[in-house]
């Protein structure tokens, strides 16, 4: 999420280096000052810790993010200003105030502006707004949008994000899946072939993934969609809709075909390379060699001595692959017209539609928390190297 | 030192990596050649002109050289004015019948896609009479029209119904050429010429024009909707792409690697602080912000540069260099260092990161690539900078006109050609360092 797409596979590299490098993630720390507690209040005090921790980080950052989001209340200017601007001209438009004296209609229109400021609750500072935006935020109180709705005509945040989450989970779902398992399989099988012509083809294309998947997207669309004309240009579905469901799902799998293919095209190449070096790295181990001299099959040596301990670095890319599937890829959707989070995303921003920003990004914080939280916990389960609330709890 | 040479000595022995320097070297050459020839200020200039900057070139006319891969010829733009010489001028009457003379030599297959005549004309009151007449290699004479010329003034045949009516509903572009003995429209190469006859009523008055053929090619580069030639656009995107990749790429790694470096010497509540704020930046959505930036601030190319660095410092780099750092420190010459009493700065900058420039390197040339899409990537949402030519920017408007649906496929692929580029130089690069400085990777 907080970085552009294009930035994804250096990205990975790096991070899985660094896992590799210093595994176990969280404890990199030594643990010998630790005094001796009871397991299960070890256990207790880091969970409470890491709680603790991980809501002021989402507090932060989502309060940053409403002050961004309103410019530091330069927004709440403009929506001033637009209100005052449409009063007057509904007062001048309005026959039975036009007779009024001019002083008269002047008042009237002040009196009127004041009233919606104060519903609005504009005639309040920035500073206190931001703290009231704050608290329905974090209590996932969504509230009304400023301009947009949803296509039933919802002004509701939640119906809003609720109507576009559909087709974002399933474009980034299905090409995200696809993508990491392809790239998983792809390169265990390529680290027992080392060195063959197809491991070295992935070498070879691996800087292909340097441009972005909106980038592959145009030269798909050049050539599916214009020169062979065999697969739409964009969208989601054909229009009209077509009423019959079966129709309706063929139709939407055919508009899924080309940006599906942008993200796994432009992926592909270099997540498979990092992968499969991963992979190789953890093959180039002793306790492997040892593995292959008691005459273990390379299956059993697979499954045991690499891919055991490169399980937790696969979890946690699986699941923070999960929670970026929520924010959409906004320019691959603007690029194939894709009706999803990210250009709802994009059009908020817009036209300074707050609540939308707001909303979209608190979700994703408390996805992201909770998962790192789960996290903590699962590396216990998956790799026993791992203690909880041993160490520091630095990373 | 030395041994760091010589790292970079085994480049060589990477085919991808003397690839992609050489890639990164033509990009560098076209980057300077650009900045030299067309000054700053000239080419905001050409890229924000109109048709007083463009008039004379074509709109959304195709490169040259799309021609050798067609049969047919592409017509090209042809301009013959008295003004430069290349039409005839002779005087009779006295001088007050003046002959101007276009020859036109066509030899395209196709037609051209615009005619425009314009005039210029100097009198005090009563504006010079002109008669335009088209003259056909077969022998045929065609009245085009006859005016007063006022002092500036624009004509175009294909717009004037009168003159349609004459060529059997043919618009003159079509007309002009047309061989009249062919069914298909085809035209008769040869030898045209147009005559301008203009009478003038006063002592100094004098008339000068400019017949312009627009044709359906027009430079290496072809031209957009805007009649402007995208070479400026391709030529000024490279040292804009270059520059904001490589800006963006070091700005964000070093200031990374300093801060973990910082953070990890010192401890305790400054690592604490720093690992906080890289948990809120990751929560921080960094499209959006820049988004944000764009629309609600400035979209100047520098500042949308000095938020993606602020944006990407505290990044998930500082992690991994935190780890890195975290084994430096415990290493036997810190603690030598400790020992004959070096500061603390002088233990950062002259021992712990130096250990590190070789995890830096290829990370950094891997990054520029992503800063330079990012560039693109902002275009294509319209927030590029405004005034500069940028690849992005060309796309975007490529985008944005159906250049597509309409044909005209070197319009999008030419910037993003030059992308394309730009990412697998530094990317070839990028992967070959990695695996010569990062041991794990030597020899995967």
């Amino acid at each position: 999420m907080s970085l552009a797409p294009g930035f994804s596979v250096e990205q990975k590299v790096s991070e899985r280096m660094d896992d590799s490098t210093a595994l176990p993630v969280n404890e990199t720390g030594s643990g010998p000052q630790q005094k001796r507690v009871s397991g299960f209040q070890r256990v207790l005090r880091f969970t409470a810790r890491r709680f603790v921790a991980l809501f002021l980080t989402v507090l932060v950052g989502v309060y940053l993010t409403i002050v961004i989001a309103n410019m530091g209340g330069a927004v709440d200017e403009l929506r001033k200003g637009e209100i005052a601007q449409s009063i007057a001209m509904g007062v001048s438009m309005n026959p039975e105030m036009r007779r009024l004296d001019p002083e008269k209609r002047a008042q009237i229109i002040e009196e009127m502006t004041r009233l919606q400021e104060q519903r609005l609750g504009l005639d309040q500072p920035f500073a206190i707004r931001s703290l009231t935006f704050l608290r329905n935020a974090m209590l996932l109180d969504l509230g009304f949008a400023e301009n947009l709705t949803s296509d039933s005509g919802s002004r509701f945040v939640r119906a809003i994000i609720l109507e576009r989450l559909p087709p974002t989970l399933l474009l980034m779902g299905m090409s995200y899946l696809l993508l990491f398992f392809i790239s998983v399989f792809f390169a265990l099988y390529l680290s027992r072939r080392y060195g063959s012509f197809l491991d070295r083809l992935v070498v070879t294309l691996a800087p292909t993934s340097s441009a972005p998947a909106w980038f592959y997207g145009l030269f798909l669309i050049l050539i599916f969609a214009v020169f062979l004309g065999v697969l739409p240009y964009s969208g989601m579905v054909s229009a009209p809709p077509p009423a019959n469901k079966f129709v309706y799902a063929a139709s939407v799998a055919r508009h899924l075909i080309l940006p599906v293919a942008a993200v796994i095209v432009a992926a592909i190449w270099s997540s498979t390379y990092s992968w499969r070096t991963f992979f190789l790295i953890y093959s180039s181990e002793d306790y492997v060699e040892m593995a292959k001299a008691k005459g273990l099959s390379s299956r059993e040596i697979e499954n045991r001595y690499v891919l055991r301990p490169t399980l937790p670095t696969i979890i946690t890319n699986f699941a923070l692959l999960l929670i970026g599937l929520w924010t959409g890829a906004i320019i691959l959707e603007t690029v194939f017209n894709w009706p999803g989070l990210g250009r709802l995303f994009y059009s908020a921003i817009n036209i300074y539609d707050t609540p939308v920003i707001v909303g979209e990004t608190v979700i994703y914080a408390y996805l992201l928390a909770v998962t790192v939280f789960v996290l903590d916990f699962v590396y216990v389960l998956v790799d026993p190297r791992v203690r909880i609330g041993g160490g520091s709890e630095g990373a | 030192m030395i041994a760091f040479l010589k790292s970079l000595g085994q480049l060589k022995r990477y085919p991808s990596a003397v690839g992609g320097i050489i890639i990164i070297i033509l990009l560098i050459a076209l980057a300077v050649y650009a900045v030299s020839t067309i000054p700053y200020s000239e080419a905001i200039r050409l890229w924000r002109g109109g048709e007083d900057v463009w008039g004379e070139s074509p709109r959304l006319a195709a490169p040259v050289w799309v021609d050798w891969f067609n049969r047919q010829k592409m017509s090209h733009s042809i301009i013959v004015s008295s003004l430069d010489g290349t039409a005839e001028r002779t005087e009779t009457d006295g001088g007050k019948t003046q002959l101007l003379t276009f020859p036109v030599h066509y030899a395209y297959d196709n037609f051209p896609e615009e005619i425009v005549i314009f005039f210029t004309s100097h009198y005090a009151d009563k504006p010079p009479h002109v008669a335009l007449k088209w003259y056909t290699p077969d022998g045929r004479e065609i009245r085009i029209t006859e005016t007063s010329a006022k002092a500036a003034q624009t004509y175009r045949p294909g717009q004037d119904s009168k003159l349609t009516r004459r060529l059997k509903g043919t618009v003159a572009e079509m007309g002009f050429f047309q061989d009249p003995e062919s069914e298909t429209r085809k035209v008769l190469k040869g030898d045209y010429k147009m005559v301008m006859e203009i009478h003038t009523f006063e002592q100094d008055s004098t008339v000068d024009a400019k017949l312009v053929m627009h044709g359906q090619v027009s430079g290496l580069a072809g031209t957009d909707d805007r009649r402007r030639d995208l070479m400026v656009a391709l030529l000024w995107g490279t040292p804009v792409a270059l520059a904001f990749g490589l800006l963006a790429a070091l700005g964000t790694s070093v200031t990374t690697m300093i801060i973990a470096a910082i953070g990890v010497w010192y401890g305790k509540w400054i690592d604490a602080t720093i690992q906080r704020v890289t948990e809120v930046n990751m929560i921080l959505p960094f499209l959006p912000i820049l988004i944000m930036v764009g629309t609600l601030y400035t979209r100047s190319i520098w500042v949308i540069l000095g938020m993606s660095i602020l944006l990407s410092i505290f990044g998930s780099g500082i992690k991994s260099y935190r780890a890195v750092f975290m084994q430096v420190k415990e290493s036997p010459y810190i603690e030598a260092a400790k020992a004959y009493g070096a500061s603390d700065l002088r233990i950062i900058f002259r021992y712990m990161i130096p250990r590190v420039i070789p995890m830096l390197i290829p990370q950094l040339v891997t990054a520029i690539p992503s800063f330079v899409f990012l560039e693109a990537s902002l275009a294509l949402l319209g927030l590029a900078d405004p005034v500069l030519p940028t690849w992005g920017k060309v796309i975007n408007d490529a985008r944005s006109q159906g250049a597509l649906f309409h044909g005209q496929y070197y319009w999008m692929l030419e910037p993003a050609v030059l992308l394309m580029l730009t990412g697998l130089g530094f990317a070839m690069l990028g992967f070959a360092l990695d695996r010569i400085f990062n041991p794990r990777l030597r020899g995967l």
